[in-house]
């Protein structure tokens, strides 16, 4: 756990690169989240994503499965990969704020 | 630009130089190399403040400095004392092994790293050399000589390494000529390292999460509600049928539980479909439960209090609810934790009825004491009734084989049923080597709470014996699915197909059924629950129009 610099606030991440607090998430802090995932450039398409994991994870305060996520984004999970290269968990929900999942998944 | 924590950044070729020399120091004198890859993070301070444990603190495996409370020592001694007190079975396996060795290349680590103190006689000794030294005569005498060996904050590391790199499958165990249960041994090793702290996050936040929410993912009611609709949605599309899905419904038959995973992660949520739609065919009186929301019970890879806090709450809900008996879905572990724990832990769960299926009137007296029946044995004996149409050739794309998962079938030898399912459903069914399947199953590396991706080399290395019996059969077969009624196999043995059998794709078996189900009133089923075509069933060209026009109207 280490204390870094994100969309110019001083936020707590794990070892692989989470934000430890869901509400110290904006859309700047999305945006540096992104390039430590090598996204230099947060397109429209990546907000799409980014956006509906912020709105279930609000509404629900878990990740959709990916099933969900593909089919209200309009996304495939090959077009996904190619939007965040580490994949809808380890990627966009990192990017949208969300905690890493655990337990059988 | 691949990490460590992702396959692909381990080669095939430098996985398989594997020297199962011993290294040239004693093994005392050999410290742990904590290479990135190798071992898991530590539990989060957040998630012991949950679970009221000891010692919370954020801290790094790699630190100098683990910040163990000061009186570290005296509280890993005397809670070893307290054990071998309170369990027989550790004071026994403690004094009993003769070093045979019939263990020494069973275990799935030690196969696929060469590291002996994966050996599981060698994973003991680090328990048994403190255990010598401060409780047996002979070890205070003669130190060293006689095995024993000082506790040290250097011996805490080491125990933390290898208790996690155990997935306590007990394969061993079953070549034990004394029958010494190394899983137990590895669940005191990490109950020990509770007392100071020390857990892994991958199993210590699913407890947190379990203890508040019902199961491991921290799935609320309205999300658990969500995806089942979802999955409702998905259903209707493929077969035309929209299932009932029964949710805390009070005074029904049956209380159905099934691991978490299943509601989300994939190909689990194939097997969760298929369950729904088997259970609506039926017609089966039962539910789902928002709070008796997980079978799977990280605790039985914590401490033996966390397991119990984590499996009252099916029995408390069974009884709030005021079903007459439990139906318990693809899980692994919470077989292990029913068959062999639940009675001292939680039960007797005398206000429940012995399992008596509603379709084909057979009690099931072997679940007399715990009141829980496998799906598996519930589908084999409406099977054997003929209460299922069937039609196999909507599988007959797939060759199949079946992962005999650990504890399903050495802790509850479920070994029959499985299969019985599998050859009702299926044309092409395939067996690994008989040395990697039924009560020798081989583990899929990623058990126990070690299935994480920071942890990714061992997951690939304990995978490989798997992944070299499924590769076998792949090439000697074309088997191209694999079958595993477990969650953690479900979302680990995606990992281990992909990098030693590329190509085999994993399922749980009620997605075979549900596949092969013919249903009342189903549309023509030219897709399967994963939504791809079945070869063979596809529409003709001009029904593909109709469809289309149709799939518009409607929306």
């Amino acid at each position: 756990m280490e204390i870094v610099t994100l969309g110019g606030k001083q936020i707590e991440i794990d070892e692989d690169g989470f934000i430890q607090d869901p509400d110290a998430w904006d859309e700047a802090v999305a945006r540096d989240l992104a390039k430590t995932e090598g996204i230099e450039e947060m397109t429209e398409d990546h907000w799409k994503v980014v956006n509906y994991l912020r709105q279930y994870y609000l509404e629900y305060n878990m990740a959709p499965m990916i099933r969900k996520l593909c089919k209200q984004t309009g996304f495939s999970l090959k077009e996904i990969y190619d939007l965040f290269p580490s994949g809808p968990a380890k990627g966009a929900c990192k990017v949208a704020g969300l905690p890493k999942p655990t337990g059988c998944v | 630009m691949s990490k460590f924590d992702e396959a692909s950044h381990y080669r095939q070729e430098d996985l398989l130089k594997i020297d199962w020399r011993p290294p040239k120091t004693p093994w005392m004198k050999t410290p742990v190399d904590f290479r990135p890859g190798t071992y898991i993070y530590p539990g989060k301070a957040k998630n012991l403040k949950v679970l009221d444990l000891p010692n919370p603190r954020d801290w790094s495996v790699e630190d100098q400095d683990w910040k163990l409370p000061e009186d570290w020592k005296k509280r890993v001694l005397d809670g070893m004392a307290d054990r071998l007190s309170k369990y027989r079975s550790f004071k026994v396996f403690m004094d009993t092994c003769v070093r045979c060795g019939a263990c020494a290349d069973k275990c799935h680590f030690f196969l696929g790293s060469g590291d002996p103190k994966n050996m599981p006689v060698l994973r003991a000794e680090l328990l048994r050399a403190v255990y010598r030294k401060d409780f047996t005569a002979l070890g205070k005498i003669f130190g060293e000589l006689a095995g024993a060996r000082e506790l040290t904050t250097d011996v805490i590391k080491e125990w933390f390494y290898y208790f996690y790199q155990c997935t306590e499958c007990r394969r061993c165990s079953v070549f034990c000529p004394y029958g010494i249960d190394t899983a137990e041994i590895t669940m005191m090793g990490r109950e020990l390292l509770g007392l100071l702290g020390i857990y892994v996050n991958w199993v210590i936040e699913p407890v947190a999460n379990c203890y508040r929410f019902g199961n491991h993912l921290a799935i609320q009611p309205h999300g658990f509600v969500d995806t089942l609709e979802f999955m409702a949605d998905d259903i209707e599309d493929v077969t035309g049928i929209r299932v009932d899905i029964p949710i805390n419904r009070k005074g029904a038959e049956i209380l159905f539980v099934t691991p978490s995973g299943d509601l989300v992660a994939d190909p689990g949520i194939y097997t969760c479909m298929g369950y729904l739609l088997l259970f609506h065919e039926l017609g089966l009186d039962y539910t789902w439960s928002t709070y008796a929301s997980d079978g799977g019970n990280f605790g039985l890879f914590t401490s033996a209090e966390a397991m119990k806090r984590l499996n009252a709450k099916i029995y408390a809900e069974a009884k709030r609810l005021k079903v007459k008996w439990i139906l318990g879905g693809e899980c692994g572990h919470m077989w292990r934790v029913i068959h062999q724990y639940m009675d001292t832990l939680n039960g007797p769960a005398d206000f429940l009825e012995v399992p008596r299926s509603p379709i084909t009137g057979t009690v099931f007296k072997h679940a007399r004491s715990t009141k829980m029946i496998h799906l598996m044995e519930f589908v084999a004996d409406l099977i054997r009734h003929n209460k299922l149409k069937l039609d196999k050739s909507r599988n007959d794309h797939l060759r199949v084989t079946f992962h005999d998962s650990c504890n399903p079938s050495r802790a509850m030898g479920i070994f029959e049923e499985p299969r019985y399912v599998i050859r009702s459903v299926c044309n092409h069914f395939y067996e690994m080597p008989d040395n990697t399947i039924r009560e020798q199953t081989f583990c899929c590396g990623g058990g126990a709470g070690l299935g994480t991706d920071e942890n990714m080399e061992m997951r690939l290395r304990g995978g490989l014996p798997r992944g070299s019996a499924l590769r076998h059969v792949q090439e000697k077969y074309g088997v191209n699915m694999m079958a595993a009624m477990c969650a953690i196999d479900r979302a680990t043995l995606v990992t281990v197909a992909d990098y030693w059998a590329p190509g085999v794709k994993i399922t749980g078996i009620t997605e075979l059924v549900a596949n092969a189900m013919v249903f009342t009133g189903e549309k023509r089923r030219t897709r399967n629950l994963r939504g791809e075509p079945i070869p063979g069933m596809e529409l003709e060209e001009s029904e593909t129009t109709t469809v289309e026009q149709g799939a518009a109207i409607h929306g």
